[in-house]
C-alpha cells in the first residue's frame, strides 16, 4: 500500500482506513484524540485509494478502539474501515456503523431548544432518520440537523 | 392503553382510539372527585391564560388542588435557578407537573427528571398536545367526525405551536385534504411538511374557502415580519370576516386556538360558522377527562 511509504506499520492499536480524502482531522477530533494522551499517533491525508480516488488514514499506536467508539465517526466518514492490529497483524476488521441514536457529539442548531439552555441537566441526542445523505433529527425539538451543518459544527472549534 | 402515570409530551403519543376515549369521557358530563388529596403543579414558565385557567378549573372541578406560579418573576429562577432544579422540587411536592416553557423540549426534559407524570402545556413553537385534544374534540363533537374533511389552517404555520399541533393531530386521522394558508415566511417548516401523512397544498383563502369544512385561523404576529411594510401588505388576505364567508359553505366551522386579535372580525361571532368560544369552553372538560385519567 502506498502509505506505507509514508508512514510506517504499527505493531499494536488502531489503523482508521478510508476516511474520506480531507476528513483525518474532524475524526480525531469526534475520538478525543488530541495528542496530549501520550499515544503516537500517525496521519495521512489525501493519499491514493482504488475505492475512494483520495483518502485519509489514521493510526493510533497502543490504543484499540471499541465499536462504540469507533462508530461515532461515521458521522464525518461512513466509508471508514477499522483495522485492530496486534502485534503487527490484522486481528479483526470492521466497517464503522452509524448508530441509530447520536448522543452529545453534535449541537441542536434550533437556539430555542432545550438542549442548548446553559446550565440545564441535558445532553443534546439525535435520532438517525436518513444515512445518505446523513440527517438527524433532535429528539428534544424535533429540528433537523443535516450533514453540512454536522461537518461545520465538527470542522469547528 | 392506560394514561395512568403516563407522560403526554406530543399529541402523537397518542393513538386515535386512546384519544376518542378520552372524547367520549370528556362528553360524558362526568363530575368527580377524582384528584381529592391530589396535587396539581401548574409550572407556567411563560403567560398563559386560558391553558393555565381550564387546567386550574379542571383541577378544582375534580376535587383537587394546585400548586404553581405563572411568571418567573417572584420564584428563585429569578435568582438564577435552573428549569431542571425548579422540576425536581415540583416532582417533590406534586402528583402530576404541568408545563409551559418557551424552550422546544422542556417537557420532554421535565418528564426525564420527574417522577410524577408531565403534561406540556405547550414548549417552544411546536408542541401543545392538549391544545390538540381540544381542536379534534371540537371537530368530533361540532362535525361528527374528523376523517373526511376538507380541512384549511391558515396563520402563521412556521412559529404557531397550536396550528402545528393540529396538524399534526390530523396525521391519526383521514382528512380529505388539508389546505395550508400562510404568508411564504410563515409556512411550516420541512420538519413539520414531512410528517404530513394527508393531502396537502398551500392554498389562497378565497379561492379554497368553498370547499372547506374546517377553518383553523391562528394569529400572525406583525413581530414576526422583519419588515412591517410587507405585514401591512399581507394582513388583509388572511383576515376573516362575515362578507368573505357568504362563500363558505352553511356548516362550514370555524375553529381559533385564542387569543384573537383582528384574524376574525367582531362580525363572524354571531354567524353560524363561529365555534371558537365553544372550542376555548371544551378546554375544561377535554383537561379534566386528561388529568382524570393520567394522575396516578
Amino acid at each position: 500500500m502506498s502509505e506505507e511509504l509514508v508512514v510506517r506499520r504499527i505493531s499494536n492499536g488502531t489503523v482508521i482506513d478510508h476516511i474520506p480524502a480531507g476528513r483525518a482531522l474532524k475524526v480525531l477530533r469526534i475520538l478525543g484524540i488530541t495528542g496530549e494522551e501520550g499515544y503516537m499517533v500517525s496521519m495521512v491525508m489525501n493519499v491514493y485509494s482504488k475505492k475512494l480516488g483520495k483518502k485519509d488514514i489514521v493510526k493510533v499506536e497502543g490504543r484499540e478502539l471499541s465499536s462504540e467508539e469507533v462508530n461515532k465517526i461515521a458521522l464525518v466518514a461512513p466509508t471508514a474501515t477499522i483495522n485492530i492490529v496486534r502485534d503487527y497483524e490484522v486481528v479483526e476488521k470492521r466497517k464503522v456503523e452509524l448508530p441509530d441514536r447520536i448522543e452529545g457529539i453534535v449541537r441542536c442548531v434550533n437556539p430555542k431548544c432545550v438542549t442548548n439552555a446553559p446550565r440545564e441537566a441535558v445532553h443534546p441526542s439525535f435520532r438517525v432518520i436518513s444515512r445518505k445523505p446523513l440527517k438527524l433529527v433532535c429528539e428534544y425539538c424535533g429540528e433537523y440537523l443535516t450533514e453540512e451543518e454536522v461537518i461545520a459544527q465538527l470542522a469547528g472549534t | 392503553m392506560s394514561f395512568r402515570g403516563k407522560d403526554v409530551l406530543s399529541i402523537l403519543d397518542f393513538s386515535r382510539n386512546d384519544l376518542e376515549r378520552l372524547f367520549r369521557i370528556a362528553s360524558s358530563r362526568f363530575e368527580g372527585d377524582e384528584l381529592k388529596g391530589k396535587v396539581v403543579a401548574l409550572a407556567f414558565f411563560e403567560p398563559s391564560t386560558r391553558t393555565r385557567l381550564s387546567f386550574e378549573t379542571a383541577t378544582l372541578r375534580l376535587g383537587g388542588g394546585y400548586i404553581g406560579f405563572d411568571a418567573v418573576q417572584g420564584t428563585s429562577i429569578a435568582k438564577g435557578e435552573t428549569f431542571s432544579d425548579t422540576i425536581r422540587m415540583l416532582d417533590a411536592y406534586a402528583d402530576v407537573i404541568v408545563v409551559r416553557h418557551s424552550l422546544e423540549g422542556a417537557a420532554k426534559l421535565a418528564a426525564e427528571l420527574a417522577e410524577a407524570p408531565v403534561i406540556n402545556a405547550g414548549d417552544g413553537s411546536k408542541r401543545h398536545p392538549t391544545q390538540a385534544m381540544i381542536d379534534l374534540y371540537t371537530v368530533w363533537r361540532e362535525k361528527k367526525g374528523i376523517d373526511n374533511l376538507v380541512y384549511g389552517v391558515l396563520g402563521d404555520l412556521r412559529y404557531g405551536r397550536a396550528s402545528g399541533s393540529f396538524l399534526r393531530a390530523l396525521n391519526l386521522y383521514s382528512p380529505r385534504k388539508a389546505y395550508l394558508i400562510a404568508p411564504e415566511s410563515l409556512r411550516p417548516k420541512e420538519e413539520l411538511l414531512d410528517t404530513l401523512r394527508m393531502p396537502w397544498e398551500f392554498a389562497d383563502l378565497e379561492e379554497v374557502l368553498p370547499e372547506l369544512d374546517v377553518l383553523y385561523v391562528t394569529r400572525i404576529q406583525k413581530e414576526r415580519f422583519p419588515d412591517p411594510a410587507e405585514y401591512e401588505r399581507v394582513k388583509g388576505s388572511y383576515r376573516i370576516d362575515a362578507a368573505l364567508l357568504k362563500n363558505a359553505k352553511e356548516d362550514m366551522i370555524i375553529l381559533h386556538p385564542l387569543p384573537r386579535v383582528d384574524e376574525i372580525a367582531l362580525d363572524v361571532d354571531s354567524t353560524p360558522h363561529a365555534r371558537y368560544f365553544k372550542q376555548a369552553a371544551y378546554g375544561v372538560p377535554i383537561r379534566m377527562a386528561l388529568l382524570r385519567e393520567v394522575v396516578p
